[in-house]
């Protein structure tokens, strides 16, 4: 096994244990915390049923962002939509063998990825000309965005430029399964993307990337808006009242 | 036209988003609680020597205790999409009154102290100390959030900064740093029972008077009953409703709707208080303890049912936190659902034909309805969701022959708040009040050119207070806003009233 092999080898253990560990650990710590008051924000739905319309059309239509910013809701929505794509489409090199879906996906995973760069650069691009995006921009949130637009670009340019044998990418994943790398091609590019992914693997825990399991256990979306039917009372605040 | 020390925004045609200028709220700053006002409520007297200690370690206790504190302050992404929502925003163009701006606030001590991220390397993710400077920003900005949850409305994850106010009103709070309007206020409900101290001989004898008015003006007897044991509901309203105006002319109407509907009801002295200024300082305990009053009043006085007036935070605790706060309230009559908004319950009267209206006596004006924060984004009412837009204004439209809407990205589960809602009702505020109506403002001054609209009802007692104490800022009539109940009373014949014609006859008859 060659040095870069088991560089990447350890690196890509090292990305999903803090992945999966640190998700764990937020969601279960969300799930945890109890909301002691209902707080959905009105007009809201009167049943579990509704509720799941609603998460559902805020997680695949970002419903709200669309009522509040349409540019960033278009920008934003091409993003998340090409991620979904390419996500998909990536699921090629983890699996064996690779299901139909999958396979049917392959083509249009390609214009998620271009898609889902081209919403990038509009949401970044906004950091600089909305003064009031820009006031609440810190360095991560730029960073985070150059991180996937390079990710996407170093993707784009093995899928046009520089060609690896994904082939190999497979095996080598096939085999971390196996706690058996197999060699890892040595192409820049590939070793660019690889590099960056891990990278946003392990802060995805510890950054605002957090939206995406928050957005679930939000209460001002979540709850169902039935107070005076039924008694809603958190741990903590039973305890008030053995007092 | 009010004297102002501050420049009053001009109004425009549509809303503008004003271009970020820092720091032009900063001098904002509502009085401190003396020790006087914070003892009762179970906090220290003044900031406390090892205060950024004790601050931060409350603050990890309310991220334990409220999923919505811990969420909202991982979850945010900066998307922007909230930054032009608040009218505070809109009317002071300073960026820590944007939501996001505002939350930052506590999100950037947050990261500092609770995240990996903002321990390792603050200066990338924007994390600080909590300094004496931060401090005094946080006493400044977050009491310029009027709670209204405009901003949780457009927010992709719902993020609401009224969560995040309570929480670092609530730590302030916990460290000795208070406000005085607040906490003054709730010292006067546990020590006499309403927000504006007024004794219970006071109420029996304003109510009195009530029903001497209202008989000279109808010569029917319509009760103004309180402390009655045994009456069927028990009323919870406002104290502005006592005597204030339009207020009062509201607390009129439900009496007269009460006569109408064949009901026994009553006011109670030791819960004569609807508005709960609790949940504007975030305590769950004080919060807690100011609803159970109503409990008490309800057990003491066997009544079945509770109404509420109108007020819309109250609305909002009766709503959304009673059943959680003070019940269950399994000793009530189980048809009903507890607690009944005023309206509600005038408009299952109209829905069953059971009220008389002459809408010509509302003829004089031209109405808008100003759907209030907190009922509007925090509560419901009736069945079906979107309730609390439709019944109040099925309420006009049955008592008012001339009603125009303002404009659509203002109303409803949009409405921008009146300005003075969550707790920043007081004079050493009145800049940020005044600047904060204007997208309220706005569109009431749209209608009024294009629809000739002369009157605005609403239904919160600190919208009434706020919009007749700010209107005249922007060259409008104190009297221009008015009570939901009031165009009830107006419009409502009551059973033998005296018709118009033979009006002095018989009121010459019963003297
Ligand atoms: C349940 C899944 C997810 C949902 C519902 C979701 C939703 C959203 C929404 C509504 C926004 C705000 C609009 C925007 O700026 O695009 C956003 C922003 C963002 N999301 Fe997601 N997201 C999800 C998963 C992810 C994942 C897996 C990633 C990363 C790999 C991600 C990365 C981002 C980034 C970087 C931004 C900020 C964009 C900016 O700077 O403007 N999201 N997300
Ligand atoms: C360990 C995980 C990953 C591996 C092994 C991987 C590997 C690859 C490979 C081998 C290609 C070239 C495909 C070709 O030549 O046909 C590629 C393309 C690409 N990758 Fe990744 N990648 C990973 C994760 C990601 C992630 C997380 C993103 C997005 C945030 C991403 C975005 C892209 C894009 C946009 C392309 C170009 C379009 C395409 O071919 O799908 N990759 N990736
Ligand atoms: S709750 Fe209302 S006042 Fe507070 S930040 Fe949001 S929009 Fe502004
Ligand atoms: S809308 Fe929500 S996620 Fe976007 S900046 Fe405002 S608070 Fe953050």
């Amino acid at each position: 096994m060659s040095f870069l092999t088991m560089v990447y080898a350890y690196l890509y253990y090292f990305a999903a244990l803090v992945l999966v560990v640190g998700l764990v650990y937020k969601v279960v710590q969300y799930a945890r915390t109890p909301a002691p008051l209902k707080i959905p924000t009105t007009p809201a739905p009167t049943t579990r049923t509704g509720v799941v319309f609603r998460m559902t059309r805020e997680v695949v239509l970002f419903e709200s962002l669309f009522r509040g910013n349409k540019w960033t809701w278009i920008f934003g929505w091409i993003f998340h939509f090409g991620l979904f794509l390419v996500t998909l489409r990536h699921l090629r090199y983890f699996i064996e063998p690779v299901w139909l879906p999958i396979k049917l996906v392959q083509p249009f995973g390609v214009y998620g990825g271009m898609a889902m760069v081209v919403g990038l650069v509009g949401l970044w691009s906004r950091r600089f000309f909305v003064d009031r995006v820009r006031y609440i921009s810190s360095p991560s949130d730029h960073l985070i965005l150059v991180l996937l637009i390079a990710i996407g670009c170093s993707g784009l340019l093995m899928r046009f430029v520089f060609h690896t044998d994904v082939v190999a990418v497979k095996s080598f994943f096939l085999g971390l399964y196996a706690f058996d790398p197999r060699p890892l091609p040595s192409d820049p590019i590939l070793l660019l993307h690889l590099l960056l992914v891990a990278i946003l693997m392990i802060v995805f825990p510890y950054s605002k990337l957090l939206h995406a399991p928050g957005l679930f256990f939000s209460p001002s979306r979540n709850q169902v808006d039935n107070p005076r039917e039924q008694r809603h009372v958190a741990p903590w605040a039973k305890r008030l009242e053995q007092e | 036209m009010a004297k102002a020390t501050f420049e009053v925004p001009e109004l425009s045609q549509y809303i503008e988003v004003p271009a970020v200028t820092p720091e032009t709220m900063a001098h904002s700053m509502p009085f401190v609680a003396k020790p006087e006002f914070q003892e009762p409520l179970g906090f220290p007297g003044e900031l406390m020597d090892d205060w950024q200690q004790k601050a931060i370690g409350k603050m990890g206790e309310l991220l334990g205790k409220y999923r919505s504190l811990r969420v909202y302050l991982d979850a945010c992404v900066k998307c922007g999409s909230c930054t032009d929502k608040c009218h505070y925003y809109l009317g002071t163009k300073d960026p820590k009154n944007m939501p996001v701006g505002r939350q930052d606030l506590m999100r950037k001590v947050y990261r500092r102290y609770f995240t990996l991220a903002g321990k390792l390397f603050p200066k990338l993710v924007g994390a600080e100390e909590f300094t004496k400077e931060v401090l005094d920003d946080w006493y400044s900005y977050y009491h310029q959030c009027s709670q209204c949850r405009r901003c949780s409305v457009f927010c992709p994850y719902g993020i609401d900064t009224a969560e995040i106010s309570m929480a670092a009103r609530e730590i302030m709070d916990s460290i000795g740093v208070g406000q005085k309007y607040c906490n003054e206020i709730i010292g006067k409900v546990y020590k006499i029972g309403n927000n504006l101290g007024l004794p219970g001989p006071a109420l029996a004898d304003t109510l009195e008077g009530l029903e001497e008015d209202v008989y000279d003006e109808t010569g029917v007897r319509v009760r103004y009953p309180i402390d009655e044991e045994g009456a069927e509901i028990l009323l919870i309203t406002p104290s502005a409703d006592f005597f204030a105006e339009p207020h009062v002319d509201g607390l009129i109407g439900y009496g007269k709707v009460f006569h109408e509907a064949g009901v026994s009801w009553t006011l109670s002295s030791y819960a004569s208080e609807a508005a709960n200024f609790g949940m504007f300082i975030g305590s769950y305990d004080n919060m807690r303890r100011v609803a159970q009053r109503i409990r008490e009043a309800a057990i003491q006085l066997k009544v079945k049912r509770i109404v509420f007036g109108e007020c819309g935070h109250a609305w909002r605790v009766a709503y959304s936190f009673l059943n959680t706060l003070a019940g269950p309230w399994d000793f009530l009559d189980p048809r009903y659902p507890v607690p009944q908004h005023i309206c509600e319950f005038t408009y299952d009267l109209i829905q069953r034909g059971k009220l008389t209206f002459d809408k010509s006596e509302n003829d004089d004006k031209v109405l808008t309805y100003h759907d209030s924060c907190n009922v509007a984004r925090a509560s419901r009412m009736g069945d079906t969701p979107g309730g609390q837009f439709e019944i109040p204004r099925a309420i006009i439209r049955a008592t008012c022959n001339h009603f125009y809407d303002m404009d659509e990205d203002t109303i409803r589960d949009r409405t921008f708040c009146c300005g003075g809602g969550g707790g920043l009702l007081t004079d050493d505020l009145m800049e940020l009040r005044v600047k904060g109506a204007k997208p309220r403002v706005e569109a009431l001054n749209n209608v009024m050119q294009e629809k000739a609209v002369t009157h605005m009802a609403a239904i919160c007692a600190i919208c009434k207070s706020q919009f007749t104490k700010v209107l005249p800022y922007y060259g409008m009539e104190m009297d221009q806003i008015v009570s939901l109940h009031q165009l009830v009373s107006n419009a409502i014949v009551l059973t033998g009233q005296d018709t118009e014609g033979d009006d002095e006859d018989e009121t010459d008859e019963a003297a």
